[in-house]
């Protein structure tokens, strides 16, 4: 047994030794330790370096409150910054300290405590700002920073995402919590009950505290067995870090089992209890960061539950009654204790709790320095008169009150930080119908007042959320210290340039703190911001009140006048790959592939997402092709010869009902009354501000039925904007409309020789040109499978599209493909596509529209109804165009160097200069009908500037371009309705 | 995650609908308002602090189009003609 480790008590298995190392070391600790008690086991507490200036740190806390004693286990896959108050200890565990080289002792990059000068509160504003801070980043990135993240990707399999749903939801196993839920599941609600630590208990674990009688641990046995046997659910080692809205509260369940590493809930519950507890905050003074201090609270904890002298000879320094408790476990353990209280009398109900012990109390004193290097030797002792005094010691106890775990209460919004001057600290005030504070998270510090608290807090919560709770009674428990306090924040230093740090985490000291207020940082979140202070990874659980005490102090206000900063998600480090869980790749964003997606892939199709996770092809290359090389090529055979493409993904809805066709008359910018059965037409949407949203064809299909053609990536828009109009602005209309893009594979065969092509496939439709005339629809058989035909084109080209049920879609495609062989066809992808497009001159909205154009900059004002009463976004377009404002207008523009290509979304700039743009490119592909680079765009008034040469502005060079009409191939539209 | 209740589906999680924005007068309504009053009422939202009128799309359940009332400060939610 180790010299620190007591020979009895503590909830450590002594029969189950475990072996580990540090900094490649090996240590032994007891099956029940975290890696923080192992250490202080074997003597060990200088852990690592600090953040900024490389001082050595130590074990402070005992907890999550603990953000000093920072390591890094040995594994690969282990995170940053985990606490050696959170790793169980486990056989073969192998740590080492982090920010320090080559090791804690020795650090070489201490050098930086030489320069703190330059290191102050926002150096990175100031110091390193000339000539330019990206020059220095990188060195003091490399310098500060804590742990290092993975080496390698963890397994998406590690983590899991769930649902949880309950009545009462307690969060917090400690008395409170406890009692809490064992109230709450009498009732019969179901409860869930969540703790933070290794085992249920919260503090009853770390004060040996009495219960009935009883050791605490009895009475929190009990309870649990109760709890579920009445089948409510609990919930170790999870946190629950974050109160969303509708009392959706977020929660992370650590080694879940089952190989998980994290597990992370959303859990709605009824009725929420916040019984999160309080966290024992310090009193800085010079030296208080040096490994041998340590909250009063944490210390009590090593000894009372893991049965580890933290030292052997303790200052306790305290403000306040509660350390008192804590003097005396210590002195019962065996370790020599000077109580140093800064208050002149502390009370009786405080010194009698040290009666019959060795323990002496002095009074009216402060410690104003600890000294030491690895480890503090000697506590400085200053009076009230200022006479200091030297006390040997290896270890300070320090407590300078309590703070009320307050994140889930401030998340809520429905509950403020209210100062309460006798307990010197922020206590939360609600008036809240979801959720329920009890204990020390409300303030209420005496074990007595959390349990009858918590049966209190259970019971309201149950019968808020709709059940019966009979009284029950509260057992009693042993005495304690009371609660008086005097603020006390900090500590000044004995002498001017010894720091006195306040956060340990971000190496934030008080002189910080004074040196924003100087500068003008005065609002309590602007001196977080600039110091940093409380922004560090424990995010400032112990220390936060002491940042506000400080700075109401320096600014003579009362602390509830400088107020609180805001608690912010998540409460504890949680790991981005639990909050994905099981959606990562494919299942983060599920694809949409069309019925023929494995024939592309089998003939070599590059695929990507094009428009609503539509997996499409972009090009099908050929041996020793490019992607260059691939689009030419099919372009080419679709304007030569023909091609086949992949049309399914269009949008498409079938629109039926008496009054359909006022719908589209609505809807649409042109006129819908005078198309006859059979027909087409093309049509513009716009939003109700004027601008465009959408654009396709609609074909009429019988008398009341119309099939409704969006852009792909359009489709859930467009639905939602007609279910819109129907149902909340037009209820009386009979229409529906039904989505059914994915009922019908498109087979899109273009080109000249498209008629010869389905001909060969076999068909009963007459394509002929007169009888099968553009913008008609026919239904008929191709191969022998149903289709419905449509003569449209969006690629200057004779183009028909075979829409066929999905299930007949793959044979569809094999068959034209195959019938199509020997005139040459080829597959056509998305970027043939859009070279088509482009040269035909027809928009692509999104490409062609943004935030301002409407259907007239398009060059399609001929097509907007003059006789209309009304469709949507008519007035406003009128509005908009009151005055003749300058417009930006759809050109064609072509480079003055035939092979160059502008990038889509260049600016054009009058001469090119880095101004305003009159302009931009929206398109520009290599042309294969004109051998040249061709471009569409928008430019101010550039209809009339047909001719004119204006400017690309690239970052690195100017294109001249000359403006032209928006169409290069087919302008009469002949090949299209040949 | 605010649980918003559909008229068809009870109350469901927010991740099941598309928010509509502001709810506007009835396009009908407003044809008699002229042009200064119509982009008031139809173009511009007041972005109130506090109970407002909304409308919401069930996109992935039901597909109902429904208002409710939600204070944007607290996220209470009510049906829509409450006060």
């Amino acid at each position: 047994m180790s010299a620190f480790r007591l020979a009895g008590g503590g909830a450590v298995d002594r029969a189950r030794p475990l072996a580990f190392t540090f900094n490649g070391r090996a240590l032994g600790g007891l099956a029940g330790d975290t890696l923080a008690s192992a250490l202080l086991a074997n003597g060990v507490h200088l852990v690592g370096r600090s953040f900024k200036y490389h001082r050595p740190r130590g074990i402070f806390g005992a907890g999550f409150e603990d953000g000093n004693a920072v390591v890094q286990r040995v594994a690969a896959d282990a995170p940053a910054n985990e606490l050696a108050t959170r790793i169980e200890l486990a056989h073969g565990l192998a740590v080492r300290s982090v920010n320090c080289w080559p090791s804690p002792r020795f650090d070489v990059g201490a050098v930086a405590q030489l320069g703190a000068r330059l290191l102050g509160a926002g150096f990175y504003y100031k110091t390193f700002m000339w000539p330019d801070w990206h020059l220095f980043e990188p060195s003091i990135r490399k310098a500060a920073g804590l742990g290092t993240a993975p080496g390698e990707a963890v397994d998406d399999a590690a983590y899991e995402t769930r649902f949880g749903h309950c009545d009462v939801l307690v969060v917090g196993a400690g008395a409170a919590g406890l009692i809490a839920a064992r109230t709450a599941a009498r009732s019969g609600a179901r409860v869930m009950l969540v703790d933070d630590g290794f085992a249920p208990g919260g503090r009853l674990l770390a004060d040996a505290r009495q219960i009935d009688g009883a050791p605490a641990q009895a009475w929190i046995d009990e309870t649990l067995g109760a709890l579920r046997a009445g089948g409510a659910r609990v919930v170790g080692d999870a946190t629950v870090w974050g109160y969303l809205e509708h009392n959706m509260l977020a929660m992370v369940e650590r080694r879940p089992g089952a190989g998980l590493r994290q597990r992370a809930w959303k859990i709605r519950a009824k009725q929420v209890v916040i019984a999160t507890g309080a966290f024992e905050r310090p009193i800085p003074f010079a030296g208080s960061d040096r490994p041998g201090v340590m909250l009063a609270s944490a210390a009590r904890t090593y000894v009372n539950r893991y049965a580890v002298k933290p030292g052997t000879t303790a200052v306790v320094f305290t403000n306040n009654d509660g350390a008192y408790d804590a003097a005396a476990d210590l002195a019962r353990a065996g370790i020599a204790v000077t109580v140093i209280d800064s208050r002149a009398e502390p009370p009786d109900g405080a010194t009698a709790r040290l009666s019959g012990l060795p323990v002496d109390v002095e009074a009216g004193a402060v410690v104003q320095e600890a000294l030491g290097r690895g480890r503090v030797h000697t506590a400085v002792v200053a009076d009230r008169g200022g006479a200091a005094r030297l006390l040997s010691c290896d270890l300070v106890c320090v407590s300078g009150g309590w703070n009320p775990a307050f994140h889930l209460a401030s998340q809520s919004r429905e509950a403020r930080a209210v100062w309460d001057d006798a307990r010197a600290t922020f206590v939360p005030q609600s008036a809240s119908s979801r959720f329920h504070l009890a204990g020390a998270a409300r303030g209420t510090f005496d074990l007595q007042g959390c349990l009858a608290e918590g049966a209190r807090a259970g019971a309201a919560a149950a019968r808020a959320a709709g059940f019966t709770v009979a009284e029950a009674a509260v057992p009693r428990t042993d005495g304690e210290a009371g609660a008086s306090i005097e603020p006390l924040w900090f500590v000044p230093p004995p002498s001017r340039g010894k720091k006195v740090f306040v956060d340990l985490v971000n190496d934030v000291t008080v002189g910080d703190l004074a040196l924003a207020l100087r500068e003008g940082y005065d609002h309590i979140e602007h001196v977080k911001r600039y110091t940093t202070a409380g922004m560090g990874i424990d995010q400032g659980k112990t220390v936060n009140v002491n940042v506000i005490g400080a700075v109401a102090a320096m600014r003579g206000l009362a602390p509830d006048a400088v107020g609180t900063t805001t608690f912010r998600q998540p409460y504890v480090p949680v790991e981005f790959g639990a909050i994905a869980g099981h959606r990562a790749g494919m299942r983060r964003t599920p694809v949409r592939r069309s019925p023929m997606f494995d024939a592309h892939v089998a003939a070599g199709a590059v695929m990507y997402e094009a428009g609503l996770r539509w997996q499409r092809p972009g090009f099908y290359p050929q041996a020793g092709e490019d992607m260059a090389a691939a689009t030419a090529r099919e372009a080419r055979t679709v304007r030569t010869g023909v091609g086949a493409y992949d049309g399914s993904p269009l949008g498409k809805f079938l629109v039926k009902g008496p009054d359909a066709v006022r719908l589209l008359d609505l809807l649409y910018v042109n006129d819908f009354a005078t198309l006859k059965p059979g027909h087409g037409r093309y049509g513009v949407m716009l939003w109700e501000d004027g601008l465009v949203m959408d654009d396709g064809v609609t074909f009429r299909l019988d008398e009341h039925s119309y099939l409704l053609h969006s852009s792909t990536g359009g489709a859930d828009r467009v639905h939602g904007h007609i279910e819109e109009l129907l149902q909340l602005h037009y209820p009386h209309w009979r229409v529906s409309v039904l989505p059914v893009t994915s009922q019908w594979a498109n087979v899109t065969v273009c080109g000249p020789l498209t008629r010869e092509v389905i001909r060969a496939a076999g068909t009963d439709i007459d394509l002929g040109r007169d009888a099968f005339p553009f913008m008609t629809l026919r239904e008929g058989e191709v191969a022998g499978l149903p289709v419905r035909a449509a003569r449209v084109s969006w690629t200057g080209e004779l183009s028909i599209e075979l829409n066929t049920p999905a299930r007949h879609g793959l044979a569809l495609w094999q068959t034209i493909l195959a019938a199509g062989k020997t005139f040459g066809i080829a597959p056509v992808g998305s970027e043939a596509n859009h070279v088509l497009r482009v040269e035909a001159g027809y928009i692509s909205t999104g490409h062609e529209t943004d935030g301002v154009v409407d259907v007239i900059d398009l060059g399609l004002g001929r097509m907007v109804s003059k006789t209309k009463a009304d469709f949507i976004g008519k007035r406003a377009m009128a509005i908009g165009r009151a005055g003749n404002p300058v417009r930006r207008e759809l050109v064609g523009y072509l480079p003055a160097d035939p092979d160059r290509l502008v990038p889509e979304g260049a600016p054009v700039t009058p001469q090119g200069a880095r101004t305003h743009s009159e302009g931009f490119v929206s398109a520009c592909v290599r042309s294969v009908a004109l051998g040249r680079t061709v471009a569409l765009g928008l430019l101010n008034d550039g209809r009339a500037r047909h001719g004119e040469t204006v400017f690309a502005k690239l970052p690195d060079a100017v294109i001249p371009m000359t403006v032209v009409p928006p169409v290069f191939h087919d302008a009469d539209r002949a090949r299209v309705k040949g | 995650m605010m649980l918003i209740a559909c008229p068809w589906c009870g109350p469901r999680d927010e991740s099941e609908f598309v928010c509509g924005g502001e709810k506007l007068m009835p396009r009908g309504e407003a044809a008699g308002l002229d042009d200064a009053a119509w982009l008031e009422r139809m173009m511009i939202r007041a972005n109130r602090r506090g109970p407002h009128v909304e409308t919401w799309w069930h996109a992935k359940g039901c597909l109902a189009w429904f208002a409710i009332t939600r204070d944007t400060l607290t996220h209470e939610i009510a049906p829509e003609g409450a006060p």
